[in-house]
């Protein structure tokens, strides 16, 4: 322990340190009445806490003995992390006022989550990666939960918390396992022990892991929370869950992967395509049913997530990358979604009924096309950004001579286009039913009108994202 | 067999047993006693490893703090245990063929077992036993030394928790009279208090 293991962990410090003291600071002044200020400072902090990871210089460190690894991989998800946190607060702050909802706590609880997400991806050891995690999922048990006096809500915490322990409980025997055998919890000394082929126990202790990370990244069959507490959970936070844990939880999984068990990718990678297979299917045949938009989302993000699963089970640096970059893509989509999805009101009471869309573009053109772009982009369909993250995972399937996989890719995003057009119509071809209210101003009319236009500007060169997600990859591939 | 051996059969059976009455007891309360006897079970395991600061956390944290805190929600919820139960008849013999499964699965992994070679675990703990240092010194060191951000990361854990259950719990009532400390140590008994003469044989 010295002081330059403090320099590397000072971007998380620094995050600690900011909580507690908005914490204490909210707490002596104005309580609640400060929640507003705390928000925008918050949503600051992470932007801050950013550009220093941005500012840091190439090349991989440890801190703690290995427990803390700050690479261009960690940097590249941490900033991800961080700047989707950031927006979904500021954009989030709005809706909260309306619901009564805007407590002090809200975003400091965020923070302290987000603190969680970057240990996750910066660990190094299997003990550091189960405390993130933890810090990270506590705090969104609580989230789920924050609109206490509605059943739903609190149904969404309790089922999460159950189902998140139960997985949490799944992780720590496979870790258990693979120290059993290694001796070692760190990534790097079990990395030199499975080289050369592993033993059925360390595959139970491998099988234990992918199931909890599978559970964190909502990856079929451990998806059963998804739509529930999606459902539940007051819209803000959804779109919360959708973006920033989704992109460490799968940041986690390639560095679980690839970290510790490098060597033996042929044993995993079967497994995570398996996942992604039927994460892809069930996401895109179950959205179909669905009436309720934020369900329809949980199960979009799951067909999501197979898909950026087929980039971490081709076990190349190219499959990385493509997951890497499908991700930053699919935070930004859902990002603007849900900000849509907080301007739906009627009366100025919050709608979730999909049909209520029918003929919004009469209230607002230009956000119904804003709406249009982003979700021909979550179908992939072609001149959208979306399609460039789908054509890098399946370029990087079909590089590691997994074809079939791509092939089973192509087929769901076919049928999940239909849940996407299908917004759409209702959209612009819809009959009349009630119209839903015009919002003015606000951030989250903003960043809809922003993100559908990052949409159709991005595929210029995707703002770069490709050329750090390659640096990223390499750092984890070795 | 050494005494010491005896003692580990005594306990593991114990543990094991009283493990399984945990789960199958009728009543909640006894369930929660059960559980006791499951962590004093423990703590004699931890006893015969040499871990007597583990054994003592064990019991002081486990049962003297969260089974008694345990035993008052169980106490105090009305929660009819043979109802939720009633449920699970559906379900058992789907649970079972799943458990059977996977307790066949983990015998075979199990049959395998075989630490990694050049592995010694006893060993990267050796220089705890080996030296001087008392068992609580040597945990201390650890934790404050190479765990140390472990440690911390644990202590932002217990924070959003207890931010978590101020959050979820907490209400203001504004009808309710609260305590004002300040007002109260400011009361003046020459003021509060009015001493009457009262003469005798008369009222007031």
């Amino acid at each position: 322990m010295t002081s330059a293991d403090f320099s590397i962990v000072l971007p998380e410090f620094l995050l600690a340190v900011y909580a507690l003291a908005a914490l204490l600071f909210a707490v002596y002044t104005g309580k609640d009445k400060t929640a507003g200020l705390i928000t925008w400072l918050t949503a600051g902090a992470f932007v801050v806490v950013a550009a220093i990871i941005a500012s840091r210089v190439a090349g991989a460190q440890t801190a703690f003995n290995g427990m803390f690894v700050d690479d261009a991989f960690a940097r590249f998800a941490k900033i991800g992390i961080l700047l989707a946190g950031a927006t979904v607060l500021v954009m989030s702050q709005d809706y909260m006022k309306k619901l009564d909802l805007l407590k002090f706590e809200f975003p400091i609880i965020v923070a302290l989550s987000t603190i969680g997400m970057m240990v996750m991806v910066s660990a190094g050891d299997l003990m550091a990666l189960y405390m993130g995690l933890e810090l990270m999922s506590l705090a969104l048990y609580v989230l789920a939960s924050f609109r206490r006096d509605s059943v739903r809500s609190s149904e969404a915490g309790l089922k999460y918390f159950v189902l998140g322990s139960l997985s949490s409980g799944l992780l720590l025997y496979g870790a258990s396992l693979t120290y059993g055998f290694a001796g070692t919890t760190n990534f790097a000394g079990i990395l030199a022990v499975v080289k050369d082929g592993a033993p059925l126990g360390v595959l139970f202790g491998l099988v234990f892991m992918i199931t909890g990370m599978a559970f964190k990244v909502s990856a079929v069959p451990f998806h059963m929370w998804t739509p529930d507490v999606y459902e539940g959970a007051p819209t803000p936070v959804t779109a919360f869950f959708a973006t920033a844990p989704k992109l460490a939880a799968m940041a986690l999984f390639a560095r679980v992967l690839h970290d510790a068990f490098g060597g033996i990718s042929s044993d995993w990678s079967q497994v995570v395509a398996l996942i992604a297979v039927a994460s892809m299917f069930l996401g895109a045949l179950a959205g179909i049913g669905q009436t309720n938009i934020k369900r329809l989302m949980a199960y979009s993000s799951i067909s999501h997530m197979g898909f950026a699963l087929i980039g971490v089970a081709s076990g190349t640096v190219g499959g990385v990358q493509a997951a890497l970059i499908y991700m930053a893509i699919y935070i930004v989509m859902n990002i603007g979604t849900f900000a849509f999805i907080m301007t739906m009101q009627r009366d100025g009471q919050p709608v979730t009924k999909i049909k209520a869309l029918n003929g919004y573009w009469k209230v607002s053109p230009p956000k119904a096309l804003a709406v249009l772009f982003l979700m021909f982009s979550m179908a992939g369909v072609p001149p959208m950004v979306g399609f460039f993250g789908k054509l890098a995972v399946l370029q990087a399937a079909v590089a590691a001579d997994m074809t079939w996989l791509a092939t089973a890719g192509v087929v769901a995003s076919v049928i999940g286009a239909f849940y996407y057009l299908r917004v759409v119509y209702y959209i612009f071809f819809g009959s009349d039913v009630e119209p839903l209210d015009k919002t003015k101003g606000g951030v989250a009319n903003f960043v809809v009108l922003i993100a559908g236009v990052v949409m159709l500007v991005g595929i210029v060169n995707l703002f770069g994202i490709d050329t750090y997600a390659m640096t990223a990859a390499e750092a984890l591939v070795r | 067999m050494t005494v010491a051996d005896y003692a580990f059969y005594l306990f593991a059976i114990l543990l094991v047993a009283s493990g399984l009455f945990t789960v199958v007891a009728r009543n909640p309360v006894h369930s929660v006693l059960w559980l006791i006897l499951t962590f004093l079970s423990a703590s004699g395991l931890f006893v015969l490893l040499g871990a007597e600061f583990v054994a003592m956390l064990l019991i002081i944290v486990y049962v003297g703090a969260v089974m008694v805190l345990f035993l008052f929600v169980v106490m105090m919820l009305d929660v009819d245990f043979a109802e939720l139960r009633g449920g699970m008849a559906k379900f058992m013999p789907f649970a079972l063929l799943i458990g059977v499964v996977v307790l066949m699965q983990l015998s075979i992994a199990f049959g395998d077992w075989h630490v990694a070679e050049g592995v010694n675990v006893a060993a990267s703990l050796g220089d705890i036993q080996g030296t001087e240092v008392h068992n609580t010194a040597a945990l201390g060191l650890l934790m404050y030394d190479e765990y140390l951000l472990l440690f911390q990361l644990a202590g932002l854990v217990l924070l959003t928790a207890m931010i978590g259950a101020i959050v979820l719990t907490l209400r203001h009532n504004p009808n309710v009279k609260r305590q004002n400390v300040i007002a109260q140590m400011h009361r003046d008994p020459a003021k509060a208090m009015e001493l009457k003469d009262v003469k005798s044989g008369q009222g007031l």
